[in-house]
């Protein structure tokens, strides 16, 4: 019962920061409300049992990319000008309409197979056997590794002062 | 009760909210900003999946974790792209970056 109390308001507090990170005139006020729905997703995952996760997601999403991003919207100074609509407004509108039908359509329409067993409780060390033990994903934690190098390097190699 | 169909449609939400900020919006750290939400509709479908289809297996979750990497990764490239197109044009408009346009 707490559980969906919980998800109640973190779904009502995502939906509405989201609409005004869409909606907001200041780009970066905007940025404050992604803040606000990246913290209010970390609930939901904790309201899905996935404890690690939720970490995870306050570490990075909230203190690493957003703040990466608010020191771009400070770098390029454009809070003034704010964030215009193109002319593509009504078209982007219905087109999100209609990806939101068919998927609430595929969604209600399926018949999910749900399993009645309990989640496991503390995601940590089952997540980590998941990554690293036999039959897991060692070669794709590698894989992330190499692909965090590249980023790295190729983001200093093009936002250097030449 | 919530069930999975809740977390599905919260999923869809928040994905069509990102998606109609991508496609109309102008400022290109406004898109990169909408893009985030994306990402996370589609962790919150992928860990409702791992919660409610397969609660012992922990398969979502790994999926959702390398989304999130890939994540770092495009925010520090697309940031540094647009802060190049900035230093080098004075303006990061996404209709106005039009060079490559035939």
């Amino acid at each position: 019962m707490a559980l969906s109390i919980g998800f109640w308001i973190l779904a009502i507090v995502s939906v509405v920061a989201a609409l005004a990170v869409v909606s907001l005139k200041n780009i970066f006020r905007a940025a404050l409300c992604l803040v606000v729905t990246l913290v209010a997703v970390g609930g939901i995952y904790v309201t899905l049992s996935a404890d690690f996760l939720a970490g995870v997601q306050i570490i990075i999403y909230v203190g690493a990319i957003a703040i990466l991003l608010i020191i771009g919207i400070m770098l390029t100074r454009d809070v003034q000008q704010g964030s215009p609509t193109n002319k593509f407004r009504i078209p982007s509108f219905l087109a999100a309409l209609v990806f939101f039908g068919v998927m609430c359509f595929v969604f209600l329409g399926t018949p999910w197979k749900e399993s009645g067993l309990t989640p496991v409780a503390p995601t940590t060390g089952p997540l980590a056997n998941k990554l690293f033990g036999d039959d897991g994903f060692l070669l794709t934690v590698e894989i992330a590794g190499v692909l965090l190098l590249a980023g790295i390097i190729g983001a200093i190699a093009m936002a250097r002062e030449k | 009760m919530v069930g999975l169909e809740h977390y599905l449609i919260l999923s869809a939400v928040l994905f069509s909210i990102g998606l109609y900020g991508v496609l109309a919006k102008r400022n290109a750290i406004a898109i990169l900003l909408c893009l985030e939400i994306m990402l996370n509709a589609v962790n919150i479908a992928l860990v409702g999946f791992s919660r409610y289809i397969t609660p012992t297996e922990l398969t979502g979750q790994v999926f959702a974790l390398f989304i999130i990497v890939v994540a770092a990764a495009e925010t520090a490239i697309g940031l540094a792209i647009i802060i190049t197109i900035y230093r080098s044009r004075g303006d990061i408009d996404a209709t106005k970056i039009d060079l490559m346009k035939w």
